[in-house]
């Protein structure tokens, strides 16, 4: 059967088993847009206001699902606008297609309307891209791009389409998946980590993102009773286990819990489990590992020794490694190394708590969990809000938190949400931000109006791109440097002129009441909740710090 | 050779914007590296670029951890310098007169070097071999007068029967290792 260019891609997405995709049209996507009319009973297309939106939308439907999200945008500046989120979902390895429109094979290398060499622009952040100028060429490419997004660790792939290729015909052949080769351990291997586990006196588990991409929680937990480890978390890998867990202690580093820091530097073996040490995580990497040995794990064999040196590196899925670990590691009872964990738990250097009888961040972000339910989806913009998010909200599910982690992009909340919605089938989804990420892509509440998602929105209003202030304040002699914007932004009336319906919170005893209202409402809801703009995030390890830097109080 | 050197050998797909990818890691990860050097090969859609750098072993093995996730990398391989043959070609052009040529004729065949081009103020010297005799060749020509020279940087193949091609991939190594 032959088939253009154009219908041959939405029918490589149908066998991908795509039904859902975001995007934008344009000159160079006609022809895709007009495949997308005639199947759109197979795909959903969401429009957004901004291509960026579209790519955080894919990005956070990827993170909630477990699938590949797929956005479309046409030449030139539609692809240029992609780039923040596929940076995004590069540095956080999210399964993500990105479609371009390209100007046609003749007019490429001419400066033509609306070119640009985005293979050339993204080449650094995706794990791979293709510029395709025949259409024989297009099925194949398709498929490879899905299984290279999908395998090892997850990353973007962006797909170049000239207009001409799209308009070409071609025979459709459908395509046989083969599994992608996985790294495998040696029974050697093996065989060191767990005499290691079995020998050592301390032993702390630390998680990142893998954990989560890889549906490890249950083996994690087995494997932690089984050598009886405390378990401490990077931000990434965060709600992959249950907040109230016993031996769950909670986020480490720059604004981790203490516990979860002074413990992992009292501990003699570190388990690292799907994460990559960022420097956020760890701060100083000398002293992060010092008086300890580090079996690391991880699925991608370039981050092996890259950022903190291995004693024992086990490769794979982490969910199979743990399967692999735990036929060899012994049961363990640990009382002396679990009473010291216990005790730096229970130490009043763990517990920062904001005053309860406040409107402050803590006791809104307590008062939102308790209107949600476990699997509620939580997406976060970046600055303090996204930190106290982090540290207050209580997560029980894994892919229940969804944050810019790498690239730390303001922004990315509103379309994140959005995706997210979608990647759960419309479940409640809560979005924390604040004044400043929610002006850079506020314009999305209309996508979130137009397919009435059951969105609410909380923003922490400090008037201030708090995170950059409280570093002015710290390091900065409180020389508050274009961080105060005096914004005039009506946020309820905003909200209500695109469509959605607005609260605002001023006190205490006016967050119930609204809180009970959003939660009722089935579309879009913002809440401006009006904070201290002094409100610290603490504690906070300096960057390059260790535990012994930590800041406890303002 | 500094003792800190290292050679590595890759097969990559022979497609527009593979040296790009190569190149643009070394660039965003901070990998300097000495010469770099790329050709077709027996293998029609594969060609092999080998690359000297020189550093620690974390940097050689983040070097070759880092091109392996390339999707047009389809072997990376350090060679070691006990077991490969390595060559570097020099073109080199040298002020000559009548009162030089003879003792520059002299060294050329000294280095078996090969005169390829000889003008009446002139000369130029090709030679072939391994990295440290093209510099010793350069050196001994300096005070001739170095007009101008060029170097294609070095190439390197394993002595004995297995190519390249054969090698592992790391994923097969490490499932091997024991
Ligand atoms: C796109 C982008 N630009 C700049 C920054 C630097 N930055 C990090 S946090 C922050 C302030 C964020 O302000 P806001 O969204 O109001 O959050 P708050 O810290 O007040 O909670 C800024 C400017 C960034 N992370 N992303
Ligand atoms: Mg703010």
């Amino acid at each position: 059967m032959k088939i253009t260019g154009a219908e041959l891609i939405i029918r490589a997405l149908i066998s991908e088993g795509v039904d859902c995709v975001f995007g934008y049209p344009g000159g160079a996507v006609l022809n895709i847009y007009d495949e997308l009319y005639k199947f759109s009973a197979q795909i959903k297309h969401i429009a957004t206001c901004h291509e960026q939106g579209a790519v955080h939308a894919a990005d956070g439907y990827a993170r909630v699902s477990g699938k590949v999200g797929v956005v479309i945008a046409t030449s030139g500046p539609g692809a240029t606008n992609l780039v923040t989120g596929i940076a995004n979902a590069y540095l956080d390895s999210v399964p993500l297609v990105a479609i371009t429109g390209n100007v046609a094979c003749p007019f490429i290398g001419k400066d033509s309307f609306q070119e640009v060499d985005i293979t050339g622009v993204t080449m650094p952040i995706t794990k791979h891209n293709y510029i395709v100028k025949d259409v024989n060429r297009l099925g194949d490419v398709i498929h490879q791009a899905f299984a290279i997004a999908r395998s090892g660790r997850p990353g973007p792939v962006l797909i170049d389409i000239p207009k001409d290729v799209q308009q070409c015909e071609c025979e459709y052949v459908e395509y046989i998946h083969q599994p992608a080769p996985v790294a495998t351990n040696g029974r050697s291997t093996l065989r060191k980590a767990a005499e290691q586990i079995n020998d050592c006196k301390r032993p702390y588990i630390y998680i990142g993102g893998g954990v989560i991409k890889s549906n490890a929680t249950e083996e994690l937990l087995e494997f932690a009773d089984r050598i009886d480890a405390p378990i401490g978390s990077s931000m990434m890998g965060l709600a992959a286990v249950p907040h109230d867990h016993p031996r769950f202690l909670g986020m480490t580093g720059m604004h981790g819990k203490y516990a979860a820091s002074q413990i992992l530097a009292e501990s003699d073996l570190l388990i690292a489990i799907g994460t990559r040490f960022s420097d956020r995580a760890t701060g100083n990497k000398t002293e992060f590992t010092k008086g300890k040995k580090v079996i690391h794990i991880d699925i991608d064999p370039s981050e092996i020794g890259k950022n903190i040196p291995a004693y024992v590196a086990l490769l794979g899925d982490v969910k199979t490694v743990l399967q692999q670990l735990l036929a060899g590691v012994k049961q363990r009872n640990r009382p002396s190394w679990r009473q010291a964990v216990q005790a730096i738990k229970d130490s009043s250097d763990n517990r920062l708590e904001m005053p309860p009888d406040q409107l402050n961040p803590e006791t809104v972000i307590k008062a939102v969990r308790r209107h949600a339910s476990d699997d509620t989806v939580v997406c976060t913009d970046v600055g303090q809000h996204q930190m106290w998010t982090a540290q207050y909200y209580d997560f029980s599910r894994p892919r229940t938190f969804i944050t810019s982690g790498g690239l730390g992009a303001m922004g990315f909340g509103m379309g994140a949400a959005i995706g997210a919605c979608f990647g759960t089938g419309g479940r409640k989804t809560i979005l924390f931000t604040s004044d400043g990420s929610f002006h850079m892509n506020m314009n999305e509440l209309a996508t979130a109006v137009s397919n009435q998602l059951p969105l609410v929105i909380v923003l922490l209003n400090n008037n201030a791109l708090g995170m950059v202030r409280q570093w002015q304040a710290m390091f900065f002699e409180q020389r508050y440097s274009n961080t105060s914007l005096a914004r005039r932004t009506d946020y309820v009336r905003l909200a209500e002129a695109m469509g959605a319906v607005g609260f605002k919170v001023d006190t205490l005893s006016q967050l119930e009441p609204a809180l009970a209202k959003a939660f009722a409402e089935t579309g879009p809801v913002l809440i401006e909740v009006t904070i201290d703009q002094d409100a610290k995030v603490l504690p906070m390890i300096p960057p390059n710090g260790t535990i012994h830097d930590i800041i406890l109080k303002a | 050779m500094d003792n800190d050197e290292f050679v590595i050998s890759m097969l990559v797909n022979n497609e527009a914007g593979v040296l790009t990818r190569v190149s643009g890691l070394f660039a965003r990860r901070d990998f300097n590296i000495d010469s770099l050097s790329v050709g077709v090969t027996e293998q029609p859609g594969l060609s092999r670029i080998t690359i000297t750098a020189h550093g620690d072993d974390y940097l050689k093995d983040q070097i070759i951890k880092q091109l392996a996730k390339l999707q047009d990398v389809k072997v990376v391989k350090p060679m070691p310098f006990n077991n490969s043959v390595m060559r570097e070609l020099l073109l080199i052009k040298v002020q000559a007169d009548r009162d030089t040529r003879s003792a520059l004729l002299e060294a050329a065949s000294v280095f078996r070097a090969k005169v390829v081009d000889l003008k009446s103020d002139s000369i130029i010297l090709e030679i072939t071999g391994e990295r440290s005799k093209c510099e010793a060749f350069i050196e001994y020509l300096r005070p001739y007068g170095i007009v101008e020279l060029c170097r294609t940087g070095l190439t390197s193949i394993s002595r004995g029967l297995k190519p390249l091609k054969d090698s592992k991939s790391f994923v097969e190594e490490n499932s091997a290792k024991e």
